[in-house]
């Protein structure tokens, strides 16, 4: 799977997390904005990573502001993303 | 299964979809159309196959509202969600057209999913001119309709009248909504008052919608819930009445009587009946054992 374009899913709303993905060449990179950083930045980041390669995407940059969004919410973001980002 | 109120829930919203189940309606609509906007059908559909996956919303009754056979979401929205298995869709615009198509493809894709054929249930929210007139035969067109539900505003707009307080405007959908309903044995359901703020309102419509026929009311807010369920739940007098009805048809019974009275009034089938729904609706809300 290949990100082809920039992407966006999600909002800043509470409970929700926003998600701008975008193509990249050096495997996955992400910056992480997110009210629980210092509790669950690590997990966070952990969960955008094995969603991305959950779909098949080994290269992008992900920009990600959370607003305390629960697993499910942040792996369906990543998914609606990946599939305006690019052909699932 | 009991339907005192149905609560419309945003199918974009993350944090009203980990909440559903907490406010105690009996049913949960989680809604693709109206409350996702067009750019955000995908992330909806994308979000709800999550949360279902994720949550387990107990007892409450879960139900997606699609969008309608008129716009190019509907078929997406259907092999998407019948797919998780909800307890229901719920069919908008409905018309025995579109129901026949909805129940056509539920069947082929229960087969596919190896479910039990019929399982996924439909809910028909009537809110055309023409769906009014259809209603029973919509109705007709599957085994799988539970309710009608009836949508005001949309009505409204295509009588070319406004919605009032009174919803005098409703009066001849209310009715023949219910009478279909009641003819063939599934629950009527009213439209939403749409004040959230107008408790009183909430209140009168309610007991109006509930003279006339109707089993349970649409909510668009949490906030109305409690109302709702006050007005379509027993009181204690009504259970101790249908009680009291019970002992005395069993007497009868006792001494080979087939008419009897209560309280100077003649007791006969419809009224035996009315009670046994009365404890019934008590004893699956927890009022009595």
């Amino acid at each position: 799977m290949k990100i082809l374009k920039p992407a966006k899913a999600g909002t800043l709303e509470s409970n929700d997390i926003s998600i701008m993905l975008m193509p990249g060449t050096n495997g996955i990179e992400i910056e992480l904005e997110s009210i629980v950083e210092k509790q669950f930045g690590t997990e966070i980041r952990t969960l955008i990573e094995n969603s991305l390669k959950e779909l098949g995407v080994e290269d992008a940059t992900i920009k990600a502001i959370d607003k305390g969004a629960l697993d499910y919410t942040i792996k369906a973001r990543i998914e609606t993303a990946v599939t305006r980002a690019g052909e699932m | 299964m009991l339907r005192r109120s149905m609560l419309f829930m945003p199918g974009n919203n993350p944090g009203m979809l980990q909440t559903a189940e907490v406010f105690g309606s009996d049913s949960v609509i989680l809604d693709l159309e109206d409350a996702v906007s067009l750019g955000e059908k995908d992330a909806a559909r994308i979000l709800i196959k999550g949360a279902l996956k994720t949550f387990n919303y107990g007892t409450t009754e879960v139900v997606i509202r699609i969008n309608p056979f008129s716009t190019p979401y509907a078929l997406e929205d259907i092999d998407v969600m019948a797919r998780l298995k909800p307890n229901a869709i719920l069919l908008p615009k409905a018309t025995p057209e579109d129901m026949k198509l909805l129940d056509e493809m539920l069947t082929k894709i229960e087969k596919e999913e190896g479910f039990e054929e019929g399982s996924i249930r439909i809910h028909a929210l009537v809110e055309t001119t023409y769906g009014v007139e259809t209603v029973y035969e919509t109705i007709q067109m599957s085994n799988r309709v539970d309710s009608v539900c009836l949508g005001g505003e949309d009505l409204a707009a295509d009588l070319g009248v406004a919605r009032t307080k009174d919803s005098e405007e409703l009066f001849y959908a209310r009715t023949k909504v219910v009478n279909a309903c009641k003819a063939l044995k599934i629950d009527a359901i009213d439209t939403p008052f749409t004040d959230t703020n107008d408790e009183a309102g909430l209140l009168a419509d309610t007991i109006h919608a509930k003279k006339l026929g109707f089993t349970g009311k649409l909510s668009i807010n949490p906030r109305q819930i409690n109302t709702i369920h006050k007005v379509y739940s027993p009181t204690a007098d009504e259970i101790s009445w249908a009680n009291r009805v019970m002992y005395a048809k069993d007497e009868a019974e006792k001494e080979g009587l087939g008419v009897f009275s209560l309280d100077g009034k003649m007791i006969d089938a419809p009224i035996i009946s009315r009670a046994m729904n009365t404890l019934n609706t008590a004893r699956v809300i927890g009022l009595i054992k």
